[in-house]
């Protein structure tokens, strides 16, 4: 189809975001401003990290989306059908495949290759927001390196729960310097973000793209007697028996039946096709 | 003895009109200084410019750092300042709101001085903003509370906690005991009195209240259309009055 530019956006915008991605690259984790554009979905779907996806596309990529793990949720299907019609690129589900991977709320449990590129959707990119609400301040923050306040943060979580509660968008930083929110993946997989791939981070509404280059120190803050734990539900997946994937829990019935099963839909498959099976594989198929 | 803070000259105008003017003293270490005068008197601007918080038209603010010596705060950079700002210097607001983080518990806010400087451990925060409630009167029990919680005077309590964690040398303070009722204001300022002397703390209190002035400060000065008008000990300005104004400011109080 032709009507489209070669992944919707004109070619201006793409170099003009390609400009952004590359000075995120150049100071890791720094909130890149960018003219974010107007997309044909909605503020909150994915709209920063399409933008990103579009500017980093080649016909030769192969694309792969996932949202909270899954490759066939609303979210995942519309923006993978919407680069199949507008760039025509090779899609696909399975993690090893994909040269591009734009996801929201998880890193796959694959560890991911030097050739790949991840690419984030992000809802609020100031991870100092909540805390202080007015931009020139927690730009001046960020750039005096004033990140007390983060700690307060974490303080208060301890001194209400007795423990770190904060479970996603756990903030981290970046190669010694900024303060980054890593877009609102759960604790379990901060790890991750030490990474062979290049991550890409973009949100529309807030108009900022950042980035972690491969290979960047990426420390998850926390407290000298409280550190930085991942944390997943105590359980094995029931349908391919992981013991060290994150978990979704899922109601089954009415009477209060219950399962744990891979949040990474295609690490799951993968598992199972390998012949591992867990408790209640059988039970369900 | 070298001054702990040289002020030559400063001035502030706001267009046309003055806000402050000329202002030039020294404050040595562990002294008091009150400022007084009406409202509109350019007190409140003197101290904003003093503390970093306005940019003076002119002048100098010298302050003995501990590790540099004598500086112009004025001229050195904004992260210098700001580092000053929440180690060797105190500020406290007339109302307790401007100075503390409402939606943080009382713990979190004194210790939010500490992280700032890089500490690190939840438990020896903690057990610093415990010791600090209990040094300003505040039930140990009550360090999970939000200030929201607090009354007005427990609020301007812990707001000198915070500012006081870091062991500061200098207090910038702004009607500390504005707003208050006078039993409450009678037990801070025997408290900032205790703290002051206990800390070798300098002060720059500015309030309209002579009788925290007679109570805290050391030296006085009078403040009148953004011109000091009269300085000196504090019991001989209040006691001896030469310029009318302060005649009039002291006549002015009521007697009971």
């Amino acid at each position: 189809m032709n009507a489209y530019n070669f992944a919707y956006l004109d070619e201006q915008t793409k170099r003009m975001i390609r400009r952004a991605i590359l000075k995120g690259l150049a100071v890791p984790g720094y909130q890149v401003p960018f003219a974010s554009r107007e997309m044909p979905m909605p503020y909150g779907w994915g709209t920063g990290g399409v933008q990103v996806s579009a500017a980093i596309l080649t016909p030769e990529d192969r694309f792969k989306v996932i949202d909270q793990g899954a490759d066939d949720t609303t979210n995942a299907v519309s923006i993978r059908k919407f680069f199949e019609r507008t760039a025509g690129v090779a899609v696909t589900e399975r993690t090893i495949e994909a040269s591009v991977i734009q996801t929201r709320h998880r890193i796959p449990e694959t560890p991911l290759r030097a050739d790949q590129i991840l690419v984030y959707q992000v809802p609020i990119p100031e991870p100092l927001r909540f805390l202080e609400p007015r931009e020139t301040e927690t730009r001046k923050m960020h750039s005096l390196q004033e990140y007390g306040l983060m700690h307060v943060k974490l303080y208060e979580d301890i001194s209400r729960h007795g423990a770190i509660a904060t479970s996603y968008a756990y903030p981290v930083r970046v190669a010694g310097r900024y303060v980054m929110d890593p877009s609102p993946i759960p604790k379990f997989d901060n790890p991750k973000l030490e990474s062979e791939a290049i991550q890409l981070f973009g949100a529309g509404r807030e108009q900022r793209i950042y980035a972690v280059p491969p290979h960047t120190r990426v420390v998850s803050l926390d407290f000298e007697d409280h550190p930085f734990e991942p944390t997943k539900a105590e359980h094995d997946c029931d349908l391919c028996g992981a013991a060290d994937s994150y978990l979704d829990e899922v109601i089954i019935d009415d009477a209060g039946g219950r399962m744990f099963v891979c949040s990474d839909a295609d690490f799951c498959r993968g598992r199972r096709e390998a012949g591992q099976s867990g408790a209640k594989a059988g039970a369900l198929s | 003895m070298t001054p702990l803070l040289q002020v030559r000259n400063v001035s502030k105008r706001y267009g046309s009109r003055i806000g402050c003017a000329e202002v030039s003293f020294d404050l040595y270490p562990g002294e008091v200084m009150g400022i007084v005068g009406e409202s509109g008197s350019g007190k409140s601007t003197l101290l904003n410019c003093l503390a970093g918080k306005l940019t003076p038209d002119g002048g100098q603010v010298v302050f003995d750092t501990r590790m540099d010596g004598l500086v112009d705060t004025l001229t050195m950079s904004e992260p210098q300042r700001r580092m000053l700002g929440r180690t060797d210097w105190a500020f406290v607001h007339q109302h307790a709101r401007d100075g503390l983080r409402m939606g943080v518990s009382a713990g979190g806010n004194i210790g939010e001085r500490l992280m700032a400087v890089g500490e690190r451990h939840y438990g020896r925060i903690r057990g610093r903003a415990a010791d600090w409630l209990d040094r300003v009167e505040i039930d140990q029990a009550r360090i999970d509370d939000r200030p929201e919680a607090f009354s007005g005077g427990m609020q301007q309590r812990l707001q000198i906690a915070r500012n006081l964690v870091t062991g500061p040398r200098l207090a910038f303070m702004d009607e500390p005991t504005g707003g208050l009722d006078v039993s409450v204001q009678a037990r801070l300022l025997d408290l900032l009195r205790g703290l002051v002397r206990e800390m070798g703390l300098s002060a720059l209190i500015v309030t309209h209240d002579l009788a925290v002035v007679r109570l805290l400060a050391d030296r006085l000065m009078v403040m009148k259309g953004g011109h000091v008008v009269e300085a000196g000990l504090t019991d001989q300005v209040l006691d001896d009055p030469q310029h009318a104004y302060t005649q009039l400011l002291v006549s002015s109080v009521l007697q009971v």
